[in-house]
Order: C-alpha cells, then sequence, then structure tokens
C-alpha cells in the first residue's frame, strides 16, 4: 500500500514538472516571437523613413548621388530580403545601416542642410529608430538565449525534445562596419 | 536574466509580511485598551489599511502626479523624450510605452509611478530635461522604466501606506492613551482590578506603540533602498552603458534645488532624494535612498553590463560585503558594455537649444500658443487672448491669431 503511494507521489511530482516546464518552455517562445515582431516594426519604420530622408536630402547633395543610391538600394534589397530568416536578414540590414551611416557623415559638408528644422526632425527620427533597431534586437538575443537554455539544459531538455521546442537563431550583425559604432564626427 | 524579479519578490513578501504583523499587534494592542477587545482594534488597524489601499490602488498614481502637478506630453510635444522613452521600453521588453509627464521645476529628478506595467506612468522635471543630454537622459529613463519592470511601484505604494496606516494608529493611539490616563483610565474602572498582568500588557503595548512606526519605517527604508540597486543595475542591463546613467547622477547630486510639490511620503518614488543636501556621503539607515556618490562609484566600475558585473562592482566599492542582487539574477555572466558612442552618434542639442526647447513645451503645455516671428522674436499668446491679430513688439508686423 505504502509503496502504491510512493509511486503515485512520485508520478504526481513528474507531471507537475512537465506541466510547469511546458508552460515556462512557451512563454519564452512566445517571448521570442515578440521580440522579433519588435525588431521587424522598428525594421519597416526605417524603411518608411528612407524615402522621405531621401526626398529631403536631394535637393541639397547634389554631388552626393552615389551616396544617396546606396542607400535606396541597400533599403529596396533589405526589403526584399524581409521575409527571409533571421541570418540573411541581418546582414542586408547592416549594410542599410551602413550606407545610411555614410550619408548622416556627409551632411557635414551641408550646413544649410544641418540647418533645415524638416532634416533635424528626420534626424532625431532615423537616429531614435537605428536605437530602437538594436535595443530591439539586444531584447530578442537575450530572449532567445534564455529560450535556447532552457531547450538544452538539464532537465527541461527533456520537455523541450519531447514536445518539438527547437532553439532559435540568434540575430548577429555580420558586417565589420556595423559592430563598430559608425565613427560619424559632427563638429 | 528577469528571474531576480521572483527571487527579489519573495525577499520583499517577506518584509511586507513582518509589517503586517506589526499592524495587526498595534490593532491588537489598541483594541485592548480601548474597547476591551482585541478584535475590535484588528477590525479598525484592518479597515483603515483596506481603505487607504483601496485608493492607493485605484488612484495612487493620479494623486501623485496631480500633487507633483505634473502635466502630460504627447509624441509631438517632445519627440526626443518621447523617443528615448519608447527605446527603453523597448530594450526592458515592456509591452505598452508609459505615459510621460513633466513637472515644471527647475530642480533635477524623476519618478515613475503606476500599479501594472500596463498602466504607469514616468515624470522628470523640466529641469532635468534641459540640463541632460540624449545619452544621461537614456540612463535616468532606463532606471525609471526598470522600476515599473520590476514592479517596485505598486510594492513601494502599498509598502508605504501599511506605513502610513501604522503610524497614524500609533499616533492617535498613544494621543488617547495619554489624555485617556489623565481623566481616569477607562480601562481601569471597566476592568475592575487587573492585577500585574494587566499592568504588563499596559506598559508592553505603550512601548510597542512607540517603537512600531520607527521599526516600520526601517523596514520601507530597506526595502526602497535595494530597490534603488536594482534599478539602476537594471539600467545599465537595458542601455548597455552604465556611463550614461553615472553621469546623469552626477549632474543630479552637484545640484541641491529641491523639488517644491514633493513631500516626505512621495519622496521613496524619485530617482534621487528630493530632500537630499549637499555633502552627506554617508548611507544612514533613515535614509530612502543610497547616497549619490556610491551609486556612481558603483555604475563607474562595472567591467560589463550584467548583473554579475553590477554585484561585482558593488562589492568592490563595499569592500567584500554581501551581493545587492538576488543569486538567481546574477547567472546572466559578463556582458560587454557598448562602446563610448553606444548607438549611432547624432548632433546634439546643447544646453542652451535644449532649455529653449523644453521651455517652448512648457509654454504650449500650459495652452500657450507660440508664434515665431520673422525677425526671430518668440511671441506668446495666451489662452484666452480675444484679438484676431497680435503685433511683434520689436518689428511691428503683425500675426493672425
Amino acid at each position: 500500500m505504502l509503496a502504491l503511494w510512493i509511486v503515485l507521489g512520485i508520478i504526481g511530482v513528474l507531471l507537475i514538472f512537465f506541466w510547469a516546464t511546458y508552460n515556462g518552455l512557451v512563454r519564452l517562445r512566445n517571448q521570442v516571437k515578440n521580440a522579433w515582431a519588435q525588431i521587424d516594426v522598428q525594421l519597416k519604420r526605417r524603411y518608411d523613413l528612407i524615402p522621405n530622408l531621401m526626398e529631403t536630402v536631394k535637393g541639397y547633395m547634389t554631388h552626393e548621388r552615389e551616396t544617396l543610391e546606396a542607400v535606396t538600394n541597400a533599403r529596396n534589397l533589405a526589403q526584399q530580403v524581409s521575409s527571409a530568416g533571421a541570418g540573411a536578414r541581418a546582414q542586408a540590414e547592416g549594410e542599410l545601416s551602413s550606407a545610411l551611416s555614410r550619408l548622416l557623415a556627409v551632411v557635414e559638408n551641408y550646413p544649410d542642410l544641418k540647418a533645415n528644422q524638416n532634416f533635424l526632425a528626420l534626424q532625431e527620427e532615423l537616429t531614435s529608430t537605428e536605437n530602437k533597431i538594436s535595443f530591439s534586437r539586444q531584447y530578442y538575443n537575450d530572449s532567445v538565449l534564455r529560450y535556447n537554455n532552457q531547450t538544452q539544459m538539464f532537465p527541461s531538455n527533456f520537455v523541450a525534445s519531447m514536445t518539438g521546442f527547437k532553439a532559435s537563431e540568434f540575430f548577429e550583425v555580420t558586417l565589420a562596419v556595423e559592430r563598430e559604432a559608425p565613427k560619424v564626427s559632427f563638429t | 536574466m528577469w528571474e531576480q524579479i521572483r527571487s527579489n519578490q519573495i525577499r520583499s513578501v517577506v518584509l511586507v509580511v513582518v509589517m503586517g504583523t506589526l499592524l495587526v499587534l498595534l490593532g491588537y494592542f489598541l483594541g485592548l485598551y480601548f474597547f476591551d477587545s482585541a478584535i475590535g482594534g484588528l477590525v479598525i488597524a484592518l479597515v483603515v489599511w483596506a481603505l487607504m489601499s483601496l485608493i492607493g490602488y485605484f488612484q495612487g498614481d493620479n494623486l501623485l502626479l496631480t500633487m507633483s502637478r505634473a502635466k502630460k506630453i504627447s509624441r509631438d510635444d517632445h519627440p526626443r523624450l518621447y523617443n528615448i522613452v519608447e527605446e527603453m521600453k523597448i530594450a526592458s521588453g515592456l509591452e505598452k510605452i508609459p505615459d510621460i509627464y513633466i513637472i515644471d521645476d527647475p530642480a533635477l529628478n524623476a519618478f515613475a509611478t503606476g500599479r501594472d506595467p500596463n498602466r504607469a506612468s514616468v515624470a522628470i522635471t523640466s529641469g532635468l530635461l534641459q540640463k541632460l543630454n540624449r545619452d544621461e537622459l537614456q540612463g535616468v529613463i532606463a532606471h525609471e522604466i526598470s522600476h515599473i519592470k520590476n514592479r517596485d511601484v505598486l510594492l513601494m505604494a502599498m509598502t508605504s501606506i501599511l506605513l502610513g496606516t501604522i503610524v497614524i494608529l500609533a499616533w492617535y493611539g498613544s494621543r488617547f492613551l495619554i489624555f485617556g490616563s489623565m481623566g481616569g483610565s477607562r480601562r481601569r474602572s471597566s476592568s475592575g482590578g487587573g492585577g500585574q498582568a494587566q499592568i504588563i500588557i499596559l506598559i508592553v503595548g505603550l512601548v510597542f506603540m512607540i517603537l512600531a512606526p520607527i521599526m516600520a519605517q526601517f523596514i520601507y527604508l530597506a526595502i526602497s533602498r535595494k530597490r534603488e540597486y536594482l534599478a539602476d543595475a537594471s539600467s545599465a542591463l537595458y542601455t548597455r552603458y552604465p556611463e550614461g546613467l553615472a553621469s546623469a547622477l552626477e549632474k543630479l547630486g552637484a545640484s541641491t534645488g529641491q523639488l517644491k510639490s514633493a513631500s516626505q511620503a512621495t519622496a521613496p518614488m524619485y530617482i534621487v532624494n528630493p530632500f537630499r543636501k549637499k555633502g552627506l556621503k554617508f548611507a544612514d539607515l533613515s535614509s530612502t535612498h543610497p547616497p549619490i556618490s556610491e551609486r556612481i562609484r558603483i555604475l563607474r566600475a562595472m567591467a560589463g553590463a550584467s548583473f554579475s558585473n553590477y554585484d561585482q562592482a558593488y562589492r568592490q566599492v563595499h569592500q567584500g560585503s554581501g551581493s545587492i542582487i538576488p543569486a538567481a539574477g546574477l547567472a546572466a555572466g559578463s556582458i560587454p558594455l557598448a562602446k563610448a558612442a553606444p548607438k549611432t552618434k547624432v548632433e546634439e542639442p546643447d544646453e542652451i537649444q535644449r532649455a529653449r526647447e523644453t521651455s517652448d513645451v512648457m509654454w504650449q503645455l500650459n495652452n500657450y500658443k507660440t508664434i515665431t516671428c520673422d525677425c526671430g522674436t518668440k511671441l506668446r499668446v495666451p489662452p484666452g487672448f480675444k484679438e484676431t491679430s497680435i503685433t511683434c513688439p520689436r518689428c511691428r508686423r503683425r500675426h493672425p491669431v
């Protein structure tokens, strides 16, 4: 009789462990998804800002055609791969970031542009969007790390493999240019 | 990384339970003295506490914001501030962006309020908006957001209400006791010769009534200080740039302007103590905040941005005393700091421009209309202005209103 109770007790404890771990995994996976959606929102916002920026800058920057084209091309390319996985996307977005920072670097040569209210407002938006992209990436990677740890570490890895939780991909920056904060000096 | 919230909650719950016990004991003694039944006192104590808690829970944030005369701003009023708050909302993983308020006061301070992360507000003074650059402001906002994220705001509000109830009850209790015994104690006449046991209870109760508020205050301050350290650590984690908050705190510490609209009751809500005095270096038990100089030294000693880096820095500054972050939060290891230019560096408005910007916002929040004349003069049109046009006092141009 006692043995039966012990066996039942062990089964009960196992069930509770399974239940708690499973729910924890689901919560983490949703957090990862949610964080990814956040990155997406910010990247889209950047796509939307770039045409406005081009429109404002065009009139002033008559000698910077290449820089402007590079930004537009990078933007279009990034938008095309926007449905791809984290790895491919990170590369395209990295290109866009560095093209943008090159553009903002040459603004220095155009004092008229720097005095333009419209441009200043756009520049604040763009800077903030860049920050938001990197903060959402930071949050996404933190979430992925926690989720992956949970799917790979003992003992929750048993529950994860039984119920089909797979590790997620980090959103790594693949470009050397982007990894170092762009050296833009405004004086 | 977020496990520390749970283990922190357990610790705080223990302290709150101790405070709750103080309240219950207080009610018990009050009941013994005034109603000859412990239950009566208990009921009164709990009803007073429950009423205050309900008001605090549902109206606490409104009360606090109204008392500090904070004005809500939208994105268009101050895009940079709004963007910074949104950036920190993203970094912390909050679901909803908190409402943003500005307090028209030259003192440098900020606070967060709201009963849950989805119904929260941050308020900063206009002085802060002028004095801090983008990185510093980001550090301060991250500190406030982490109070929201760690659910400190509700905890602190509820504990301060518990404290308030204990203080009020003990105050009235001891007054009544003194006046009561002068006019022939009701207790003595009704029980008719109680013996020694009753006298002992009387003395114990009186001593308790004097000590309870003080004990409650110490517990409250202990909770509050711990929360400040944790919020600093979280701020570094969110921004990956502890120097931002450190240099902001330096500016906050250097200014001695006291916040007009703060009171002793709302003091722990702010990022730095609004009643601080210059040159106060040592952490004493009666302070709601750790000393600013110490917070700065810890932030500057951080080798990385994670909680364990903060904990190391804390122990380094304190020469080997215990950890400040609960063990569960330390598992993350070291996280590299952002470089000196954390994100894309942008040309920043200097202090004069920021002051202009802030005063524009304040005029606008008071419903003044701003017209910029071609000669460079800014005309502030009051809300009740009747005329259809206004003349620039400098160049005599007419402007339609």
